[in-house]
């Protein structure tokens, strides 16, 4: 076994690497970039090396300051993480010439996963089967619309070096061929610097569903499989294990095509191999057809590990350590069911936009296990992913480990910025996936309710209320103290678009009226904090303007600071301004120019998506302050209107 | 010593004493109730709907949320004026804004649009005497209309009338004690000065206005026609004129950067006492409802109080064996160390000197005083004539009158006579002066006074050898102590501020630690006595 690693990468996955590292006695170097100089792997690392600036390019993407850390460090191996050069073959290559292991696939294995054309035929020719489509190199135009003619749509077309959903359109009619053919490839350029795209046939009611596979170079098992079929806009949401609706036949079938996919290009470490799964008509062995191989780590392993008790990072350092696949298959059986949620800063209502912010207050409910690359305190950069957490449970059913899910959302509390709890609080209350009637399209089609989630009871308006004016901390003798009768205090909060007048009364510390408009709250102060009409109230925090209700998903609310009202009224409505922190990708305005209400002005590309901003009313445009390749922070104006 | 109670919270007596002061605080709770409206309904209602925020909101939304209120004067001017001017129309009082202690004085425009009636200005002044006495910043929230016309001979001339405000924000500014105003309504004539005065002066948009002449009076003056805004409002004042340094949109904005404005004063406390760990009485305030008796005829062991009031019960009772009707001794309230003197009997002339001991011990040791009054008086009576007691008593009044350490004085019961110049009343200007509702204050009891006019009467009837019957005596009291009933009551001396308010005896602690930490704002200076009569 080594006595020293180093992790390639940062975030919650470095930090679960750390964890098994450290459990199996391997010490363990971190590395880092300028944004995460205090981030908690850099924290839980033996050791830590800077390697650059914030952005992966200059940091996490930088192979060869890697291998230099590692060599510098005394580290023996490198473990990759997922994402950054996790699958990237001339890093494996320049990590084993500089006498290291890298903790993965051989180059050559990566390199046969790699291209999705590419692999499919290897696929075929291995006898796993794979979706009608075309994966040829000739790329003109004409070419693939009759491809896609022959195929028979709907189709969808997929960047060839793609992953993640980015450079994919579905395609229902041929007239809107040529068009997302263009986006598709212009998307892939900007992703992947290579446009070259493949179409295939687009199945109905499909569920995604991949196996973990394990290899030792010669021999591969596999792990069983997750169903990943709950996605938004192709990015995984929830994922599970084993699959609902499963059967041993098709297990089986699956397994089987997955292990001889990995024995096919001698597979080493752990990967998933990908399916497509007809859902419209049940689960049945001849229904699945292969998508791609990832050929490291997946995000969501840890559902795997939940049913299989099997230690994955620790598998991948033994194999990469020259021992042989530490199972066999006769000793792997699933044990219950495991979900994962993914816990991500993103403002939903908004378009799931992604956000940023300080995690001023961090906790997850206990009896689930919740991977996490931050803690209180740190920042959700816009330089990352926006991912807080990987919230897992396990029970002995699908029903109770759902059911823990849902225990797991609503003890989790975040503060200092917005999430997507309400969201997966919503889908994990939905009937359909409740009953295991899940495929691709679910979310997208009961999109509305999901994102509607409930807003706050007038007792979460008091108890923020209450937060806000600094009334939830231990009372002091005199607090609320007057003579005869109460003072009256009005806290201003702000929802969205929501805002509330809140009228405290105070009498005496621990006793107060709070009136929101027609609602009126009896509030009552003991040891164990406020209890609201006779019900105890969540746990709230305060940080900076903003307070945080912990009941449901979870409530913010801006505090109103009158003086910045009153200075937001003098500034002009003319500007358009950043939602965010981001890069200035184009500007399409120019001064002087006449502009019509939606008109594209430029585009941000921020947390690896790209934001349009637009004309907010008819005008003409007066001044342009973007330029294009400019990081901007957010509220930064952009463009100004004339005024009218 | 802790002290150790004999009261008996399940007995009779407990349980009628207690019903006697709750039905006593039900008459204050009701008179402070009705103060506490303003003008009414139908006032409130059209102040609010001018988007003006009723007088106590903005007091409310000036200070820190949920920090204490301590009040001076709520039911002033109670019972005068026809009711025409429910708390004097104007709100005062000690609050806090970031942490720091501030005397807050507030308009009400619902009551006769502000204006200054007599007990207005005495309340006003004396809400800025407590400032002065305590070096607490002051912040006026001006909406007033000025003087009251029909009472102008009673606010306007004399030395504590009107002008006595400006000439205390001028002598408080020198003296370092911020002075901030906010307009928020009118500010006319007299009024105009108040935020002229002032080190920084707020003033909301097309609401506050500032002139020495409104419109009317300028038109009949010079024929010029101007409205309000264009003569003297917001925009004026903090573009044109700088009568004004700060435009707000409106009373929430405005209040915010009165708050904002209180966050630069760069002040600190002066150090004063050494502050223990507060800790809370053995015996619970509560209780003294039910030890001690509404009725001031019947006596009671004033240590029933102290128990309740001071942190463990904890009491090192100063020279217990002498003077006993005059308790003396030392104690921490919240924390800060007092010095108490307390009534527990009529005052003989050892107990004067105690008294005077203790007090010249405090101030030594600058240590603040609580003056706990019962008082009936000094003894009278040739033995007590004759070995001195006024010689003993004025010794006592110059050791209270002399003292600089803060003086806090509580009546629990009765205030008579010279015992109430011996025990800080009003005149010798303790900080500050609160009341219990059972309280009665008068310069002898109503029965005494009767009976003193009917000696001197049957005297003269009895010269002029005709008779006077039991019932004529009776008959030519009645009046007499009738007066004095109606007179003594703390709702009539609290009307015309002879106190600072009259509180719930349960609230005592508070009432007293808060009028600690406010005096404590200002440094305790040296005592200089005068001679002692020995």
């Amino acid at each position: 076994m080594f006595d020293k690693i180093l992790i390639a990468n940062r975030g919650e996955i470095a930090c679960r690497v750390i964890d098994s590292a450290r459990r199996m006695g391997v010490a363990t170097v971190a590395v880092y970039s300028d944004a995460d100089a205090a981030a908690r792997h850099v924290a839980m690392a033996d050791e830590a090396v800077h390697i650059g600036g914030a952005a992966p390019a200059d940091s996490y993407l930088r192979g060869d300051t890697i291998i230099a850390a590692a060599r510098a460090t005394g580290a023996q191996a490198i473990h990759p993480g997922y994402g950054f050069l996790s699958e990237n073959p001339a890093f494996v290559e320049a990590v084993e010439a500089a006498g290291l292991v890298f903790i993965g696939p051989s180059a050559s294995a990566i390199r046969a996963m790699g291209l999705k054309d590419a692999a499919k035929a290897l696929m075929e020719e291995a006898g796993v089967p794979v979706v009608p489509g075309y994966h040829g190199e000739n790329q003109d135009d004409e070419h693939l619309a009759g491809a896609a003619e022959a195929i028979g749509y709907p189709v969808l077309i997929k960047a060839v070096a793609g992953g993640g959903g980015k450079g994919m359109r579905k395609v229902t009619r041929a007239g809107d061929f040529a068009e997302a053919l263009a986006s598709a490839r212009g998307e892939a350029r900007t992703a992947f610097g290579n446009d070259a795209v493949l179409v295939e046939k687009f199945v109905e009611k499909p569920r995604h569903i991949e196996v973990q596979v394990f290899g030792d170079g010669n021999r591969a098992l596999h792990l069983f499989e997750r169903d990943c079929s709950l996605q938004r806009r192709h990015q995984k949401v929830i994922e599970e294990a084993p699959a609902p609706g499963m059967t041993e036949d098709m297990r089986a079938a699956m397994g089987r095509a997955a292990v001889r996919a990995a024995e096919a290009i001698g597979y080493s470490g752990a990967g998933t191999v990908e399916f497509i799964v007809d859902g419209a008509r049940g689960l049945h062995p001849e229904g699945f057809w292969f998508m791609e191989m990832n050929t490291r780590l997946q995000v969501e392993h840890p559902v795997t590990e939940a049913i299989t008790g099997v230690d994955l990072v620790e598998w991948q350092l033994r194999v990469a350590a020259g021992e042989s696949l530490p199972a066999t298959q006769a000793d792997l059986t699933i044990n219950g069911h495991s979900f994962e949620a993914r816990l991500y800063a993103e403002d939903v209502p908004k378009g799931f936009l992604p956000a940023t912010g300080t995690l001023a207050h961090l906790a997850f409910a206990p009896g689930c296990r919740a991977d996490t690359g931050v803690r209180s305190g740190d920042a959700v950069s816009p330089f990352y992913d926006p991912m807080i957490a990987k919230i897992v449970t396990h029970g002995p059913t699908r029903a109770v480990a759902l059911a823990k899910m849902r225990a797991a959302l609503a003890g989790t509390e975040v503060a200092g910025t917005v999430t997507n709890i309400g969201f997966l609080s919503a889908l994990c209350a939905h009937e359909g996936f409740a009953s295991g009637e899940v495929d691709t399209g679910l979310i997208e089609r009961d999109l509305a309710a999901l994102v509607d989630a409930p807003g706050p009871t007038p007792r979460d308006v008091a108890l923020a209320a209450l937060a806000a004016a600094g009334l939830t901390g231990a009372a002091q003798g005199e607090t609320g103290f007057t003579l005869w009768a109460p003072l009256k205090r009005t806290i201003r909060l702000a929802r969205g678009g929501d805002s509330f007048a809140v009228v405290i009364a105070l009498a005496g510390p621990n006793a107060a009226r709070v009136t929101i408009r027609d609602d009126v709250v009896e509030a009552r102060r003991g040891a164990a904090g406020w209890v609201l009409d006779g019900v105890r109230a969540p746990s709230v925090v305060v940080t900076g303007g903003l307070v945080t209700v912990f009941s449901g998903a979870g409530h913010g609310f801006d505090i109103v600071d009158p003086l910045a009202v009153a200075a937001a009224a003098g500034a002009g409505g003319n500007l358009v301004e950043a939602p965010m922190p981001g890069l200035v990708k184009a500007v399409f305005a120019e001064a002087g120019q006449a502009v019509v209400a939606g008109d594209k002005l430029a585009v941000l590309e921020a947390m690896k998506m790209e934001h349009t901003l637009v004309a907010p009313r008819d005008g003409v445009i007066s001044e342009v302050l973007a330029v294009a390749g400019q990081q901007v922070e957010a509220g930064a104006a952009l463009v100004a209107l004339e005024e009218e | 010593m802790k002290l150790q109670s004999q009261a008996l919270p399940g007995s009779d007596a407990f349980a009628a004493n207690r019903a006697g002061h709750l039905d006593a605080l039900a008459v204050i709770h009701e008179a402070a109730q009705a103060a506490a409206l303003g003008g009414g309904d139908k006032a409130r209602a059209r102040h609010v709907s001018r988007g003006k925020m009723l007088p106590r909101q903005r007091v409310a939304n000036l200070l820190d949320p949920g920090a204490p209120f301590l009040e001076v004067g709520a039911t002033a001017a109670h019972g005068m004026y026809d009711g025409a001017a429910p708390a004097a129309g104007v709100i005062a009082g000690i609050g806090q804004v970031h942490g720091q202690e501030v005397m807050v004085i507030a308009n009400d425009a619902t009551v006769k649009g502000g204006t200054y009636y007599p007990m207005t200005v005495k309340k006003h002044l004396r809400a800025q005497e407590i400032a002065e006495e305590c070096n607490l910043p002051c912040v006026y929230l001006v909406d007033s209309g000025g003087a009251n016309l029909p009472n102008q001979d009673e606010v306007f001339p004399d030395r504590d009338h009107f002008g006595r405000i400006f000439y205390n924000q001028a002598r408080m500014s020198a003296k370092g004690i911020p002075q901030i105003a906010v307009v928020m309504g009118s500010c006319t004539a007299g009024g105009a000065y108040v935020p002229a005065m002032s080190d920084v002066t707020i003033i909301v948009k097309e609401q506050g206005t500032i002139f020495l002449a409104g419109p009317p009076l300028v038109k009949a003056a010079t024929g010029e026609v101007v409205t309000a805004e264009d003569l003297g409002g917001g925009d004026v004042h903090t573009r044109l004129s700088g009568v004004a340094d700060y435009l707000a949109e409106d009373d929430e904005h405005a209040l915010a950067l009165a708050r904002r404005a209180l966050g630069h004063l760069n002040r600190a406390r002066p150090d004063t006492v050494v502050w223990q760990t507060p800790e809370d009485p053995a015996y619970d305030p509560e209780e003294l409802l039910g030890v001690v008796p509404p009725d001031l005829r019947t006596p009671y062991d004033i240590r029933e109080v102290i128990a309740r009031l001071v942190d463990g019960s904890r009491f090192d009772e100063f020279k217990p064996r002498f003077g006993e009707t005059l308790v003396t001794g030392f104690a921490h309230l919240k924390g800060c160390p007092v010095g108490i003197v307390a009534n527990n009997g009529v005052l003989f002339s050892e107990a004067a000197q105690k008294g005077a001991h203790f007090i010249e011990l405090c101030s030594q040791r600058r240590i603040p005083l609580i003056f706990l009054q019962n008082i009936t008086g000094f003894m009278v009576g040739r033995k007590y004539e004759n070995e001195g007691i006024a010689r003993h008593g004025a010794k006592m009044v110059t050791a209270v009158a002399s003292t600089n350490v803060p003086k806090i004085t509580m009546l629990v019961g009765g205030s008579f006579g010279a015992g109430n110049y011996g025990m800080a009343g009003r005149a010798y200007q303790p900080r500050f002066l609160w009341t219990w509702p059972n309280s009665r204050i008068s310069v002898m009891g109503g029965e005494q006074a009767a009976g003193v006019l009917a000696t001197v009467k049957r005297d003269a009837i009895e010269r002029a050898g005709e008779e006077w019957s039991a019932e004529d005596e009776a008959e030519f009291k009645r009046p007499t102590i009738e007066m004095f009933e109606r007179q003594s009551h703390p709702l009539y001396a609290s009307a015309r501020l002879w106190d600072d308010g009259i509180i719930d005896p349960r609230k005592s602690r508070d009432v007293l630690f808060l009028s600690l930490t406010a005096a404590l704002n200002a440094p305790i200076e040296d005592t200089r006595f005068g001679v002692f009569r020995m």
